[in-house]
């Protein structure tokens, strides 16, 4: 879901073609294409809007992120301005010193690109593809588990625990993500499995 | 949160204890403003330090770290013994009247049972007599010298607004001034709400100190009520989602529990957790568990999961210890007995406390795997930083894995809010480079492990090769998909269950909620809380009807709350016994004679009649609990325990340490310092410029708050020699850290015991990667024990010792 019409760009449209009305019906056509040739375009006017909410704090205020493509009609979107939703009854619009600053997280200089691999021992990071990242940490999770695995206690009664392996889940993924890591993790048998809940 | 954030503009009184919401939870915090501005409700902030939230307060006392439930304890002594309590509330709604049994008693700091060697109690006598009819015996007159209250006072009777003086070190004036204010709270029509974080979860003690505040709350009737409640602030986006769900060591979803090798069957599994009402015709929610937990079942493992094998029970562990808690965890890893690990959006290398022990455990793993959108301290814990992070990198043999994932701004899906809203979001931005879901991520990892089983074999590989994962495209399930499953659906006609003939849901549908799931394997349900999420009507977590009719607050039509779309828990309380709101001009719902209705769903069956069901109906007593029998592994009542590390011994049993049983892994127990050779009261917390070690990767962040520190009184200053902006270096038992020293008068000694008690404040924000300068974090310092019910480390009370010291050298420099 979209906004079919934000108040901000009606409030756009509006705008312009007053101006452009009473300017003109003044005489003053070529003044106009003056003003207009040294205006800075209003850098919001070409974006696309989506609704979100803010990934900090658990007062999730809405925020609008502003991009130039859009992604539902399959294009490249890059995030130029973030803003907080008007729209929304916790933050109505407001920001704290975190979320205003939420297009320098998008963008960070220290934001991660490509998968890395670091071999036992070394000083750095390699790059890996995913392909043989995903199927060298398959490998070396069902060899721990194979190995190690508490298929029955000493009474024999079935516990299914693999302990030798542990997950933390990130409390700032979505619902969604999050089932899909629950299923991940118990189907597995991992019990050392936490999340910042704990902590 | 019991309430929402836009419900505390109803407020009367504010306390913002165990929290610091004006610079954690600022556009939060704009709802007490709006109280104070409209409501001319005032606000109280109890605090070590004099925080931004202390600045705009009506009222601020000082306290020590750790010592909350003294002065909470205080409190309620104040309001019983001078009449503030909304009697016929406390009375009707909470266990007051019941007796208990012979032998429960507190001597000494310690209740009945207690056995040093096993560090636990026998919490036999921690329970109400029940009668031969299985009912709870109770003397409505509350007269009888075992009844509850009567227990409760007795054991409030130490907390003296003295003793809370002598413990927390609150000057007496200023603690009875909180405690008059608190106490006018007490009418029905004036409401206190509670604002906490984890300045009262970060304890050794922590569970108690919220229970204790809910117990005051209980007694002065603010709990289901407008501008009321308590109110856990949460610390991350979705930290209350991924409780919800159940993504912990001893959580199903929707709070169902892990089994443990007690339960060797389903049956015996079940025996224990569907509770039955101890009060007649008394509503027991968890009567429904079963449907719950067969139709969580069900979402995991499809058809493999039938009546004949239990619904599939042998495809979940049991546990053989209350949790594989992160704390131990890191112990076994310690231990070298953990191979492999993985930090999804997590990085524990600054989160956990003694880091030192952190780095060590991990540096004992075969691999690590890191799924985040920027760089963390744990993905690189294994690169010598110099002082930042001085580990000998060749000798460190772990494989490290890291993945890259797309952010908020990148990504759809629902988060939970702190007040349990479901808030949609959409993706507005191409991720960089190869970053990818972490759905996408999981899938692969876990179709070819998947993949793996099916050629090979492998140990117990039913559970993998069973997991449901039908989705359109296997390789990344989507979030509309995911959120159906969460919700849940009808796997065959489910017929209804007045008419038998008729068909209440169609095989294939999704269900309107959670009343409709069956316990005969006819429905499906990822999360039970949860359902009525995404049902035939659509995506109700979309939703954004910001209509909010008579300002109550409530925005029922703003995306979606669980449960059932309830914005206010336990709103059954708001209205008295004969179904009519305590504060009429606070409703929330009403009895009109027949039915419930109001601005709010109903917490209660639309048609249970006031005074014949109590209105805690996920307690079987129906009642809120003020003695809690032995449901807490560390007292039915709160009583005063000290941080294990303490500038001052417990004035009720100078012997016992921390908390008596919490668990205390040997090693960390060797490393626990004492006051002589750390005299300091350490704490840590938040900056407003800041959130966790994420924004230190924000240039504008980082330019707010471009360098570590630590705070301390001029009064320590001038003891130590130490300058304003100078360096100092803070250590504990377990580590050490540079940091410039910011001198200043929002942070006072206090007298505690008799003696002063110098506090040293360290913020959280720093590490070693990012934009902002390199420098450290409180967990170098804390100690590696936590709470005795859900073991949440002891992060906010360690003792410290502080010199003045030189810069920290970084590699580069030292080389």
């Amino acid at each position: 879901m979209n906004l079919d019409l934000s108040r901000r760009s009606f409030l756009k449209l509006a705008g312009a073609g007053v101006a452009a009305t009473s300017v003109g019906a003044m005489g003053f056509g070529e003044a106009e294409a003056a003003e207009a040739a040294h205006v800075r375009p209003f850098k919001l006017a070409t974006t696309t809007e989506t609704r979100n909410t803010c990934p900090y704090c658990s007062v999730a205020c809405g925020v609008i992120l502003y991009s130039k493509g859009d992604l539902r009609k399959g294009e490249t979107a890059d995030i130029v301005h973030i803003e907080g939703d008007a729209d929304h009854p916790t933050n109505r619009g407001t920001l704290c010193p975190k979320g205003a600053a939420l297009k320098d997280f998008v963008k960070s200089p220290t934001r991660l690109q490509y998968p890395m691999h670091r071999k036992p021992g070394s000083d750095k990071f390699e790059r890996i593809s995913w392909d043989e990242a995903f199927d060298r940490m398959a490998r070396l999770m069902k060899d721990d588990r194979d190995a190690n695995f508490t298929a029955t206690n000493q009474n024999g009664l079935p516990v299914n625990r693999w302990s030798t392996t542990g997950m933390l889940a990130a409390s700032a993924t979505t619902n969604e993500t999050a089932w899909a890591t629950f299923k991940f993790a118990k189907g597995l048998g991992i019990v050392g499995f936490d999340n910042q809940a704990r902590v | 949160m019991t309430n929402a954030w836009t419900d505390i503009k109803n407020t009367d009184l504010v306390i913002v204890m165990g929290g610091n919401a004006a610079e954690a939870h600022p556009c939060g915090f704009k709802w007490v403003t709006e109280a104070k501005a409209h409501r001319g409700a005032k606000l109280i902030v109890v605090d070590p330090r004099y925080t931004r939230t202390a600045s705009v307060a009506d009222y601020y006392a000082p306290i020590r770290q750790g010592t909350d439930i003294a002065f909470l304890n205080g409190v309620m002594k104040y309001c019983i013994e001078n009449n503030k309590v909304q009697w016929e509330y406390m009375r009707a709604f909470t266990n007051a009247a019941y007796i208990v049994k012979d032998g429960f008693a507190y001597k000494d700091g310690l209740f009945t049972g207690y056995d040093p060697e096993k560090r636990d109690y026998d919490r036999d006598s921690w329970d109400y007599v029940i009668g031969e009819d299985g009912f709870v015996t109770s003397d409505p007159t509350l007269q009888h010298p075992r009844c509850v209250w009567n227990l409760l006072k007795e054991h409030l009777a130490p907390y003296t607004p003295e003793m809370v003086e002598r413990i927390c070190g609150t000057p007496k004036d200023k603690f009875l001034k909180v405690a008059e204010m608190i106490s006018e709270c007490s009418t029905p029509t004036k409401t206190m709400t509670s604002m906490y974080a984890l300045g009262w979860t970060q304890h050794s003690h922590g569970s108690q100190n919220i229970r204790a505040m809910a117990m005051l709350q209980l007694i002065l009737g603010n709990i289901g009520v407008r501008g009321g409640g308590m109110n856990a602030l949460r610390g991350h986006s979705n930290i209350q989602g991924l409780t919800d769900l159940g993504l912990m060591s001893h959580l199903l979803t929707g709070y169902l529990t892990m089994p443990s090798e007690k339960d060797t069957d389903f049956e015996t599994y079940m025996s224990s957790r569907q509770f039955k009402p101890l009060v007649p015709g008394q509503t027991s929610y968890w009567q429904n568990y079963r449907k719950f937990m067969v139709s969580f079942q069900k979402a995991m493992w499809g058809d493999k999961a039938r009546a004949d094998n239990d619904w599939g029970f042998n495809y979940i562990s049991k546990l053989d210890v209350p949790a594989y808690d992160v704390l131990r965890m890191f112990e076994l890893m310690y231990q070298g007995k953990v191979n492999g690990y993985l930090c999804q959006g997590f990085n524990p290398v600054l989160a956990f406390p003694n880091r030192a022990k952190i780095t060590e455990g991990l540096s004992k793993l075969k691999f690590l795997i890191t799924m985040d959108p920027l760089e963390t301290e744990t993905a690189r814990f294994w690169e010598n930083h110099g002082d930042f992070n001085d580990v000998d990198t060749a000798s460190i043999q772990t494989e490290v894995f890291q993945l890259p994932t797309t952010c908020f701004a990148e990504e759809e899906g629902s988060l939970t809010n702190s007040g349990r809203w479901l808030q949609w979001h959409w993706a507005g931005g191409t991720p960089p480079a190869e970053a990818k879901h972490d759905t996408y991520i999981i899938a692969q990892i876990f179709l070819r492990m998947r993949e793996l089983y099916k050629k090979e074999g492998g140990a117990f590989p039913d559970p993998v090769l069973d997991l449901s994962w039908d989705y359109a495209d296997p390789n990344e399930p989507t979030p509309e998909e995911l959120a159906k499953e969460i919700n849940g659906r009808a796997l065959s006609d489910v017929m209804d269950p007045t008419d038998p003939t008729k068909v209440q849901v169609a095989a294939g549908k999704q269900v309107v909620n959670f009343s409709q799931l069956r316990d005969d394997g006819s429905t499906m349900c990822g999360c039970w809380i949860y359902s009525g999420n995404f049902n035939e009507q659509g995506n109700n977590m979309a939703r954004r009807d910001n209509h909010d009719p008579d300002d109550t607050g409530a925005y029922l039509g703003w995306t979606f709350a669980w449960p059932l779309n309830r914005r206010t828990l336990y709103n059954r309380a708001s209205a008295d016994l004969q179904g009519k709101p305590w504060d009429p001009t606070r409703k929330i719902i009403e009895w009109d004679g027949t039915k419930w209705s109001g601005y709010d769903v109903p917490d209660i069956s639309p048609t249970a009649k006031p005074g014949e069901v109590g209105p805690f109906i996920m307690n079987q007593e129906g009642t809120a609990r003020l003695f809690t029998r032995g449901m807490m592994r560390d007292g039915p009542f709160p009583a005063h325990m000290e941080p294990f590390e303490s500038p001052v011994a417990n004035v009720f049993n100078p012997k016992m340490r921390g908390n008596p049983v919490s668990r205390v892994f040997e090693t960390d127990a060797a490393q626990l310092g004492l006051s002589d050779e750390f005299p300091y009261a350490g704490t840590s917390y938040r900056l407003t410029e800041h959130f966790h070690y994420w924004t230190k990767h924000n240039r504008v962040n980082s330019a707010l708050q471009p360098e570590f520190f630590v705070e301390i009184s001029v009064e320590l200053a001038e003891e130590k020699g130490i300058e304003n902006g100078s360096w100092v270096r803070v250590w504990s038992k377990r580590g050490s850290i540079k940091a410039k020293a910011v001198v200043t008068k929002r942070i006072r000694p206090l007298i505690c015991d008799g003696k002063p008690v110098h506090i040293v404040g360290v913020p959280l924000h720093w590490g070693f990667t990012g934009s902002a300068k390199k420098g450290f974090g409180p967990n170098s310092l804390a100690a590696f024990v936590g709470d005795a019910n859900i073991d949440t480390p002891e992060s906010k009370a360690f003792l410290v010792n502080i010199e003045p010291s030189t810069a920290p050298k970084d590699k580069e420099l030292v080389s």
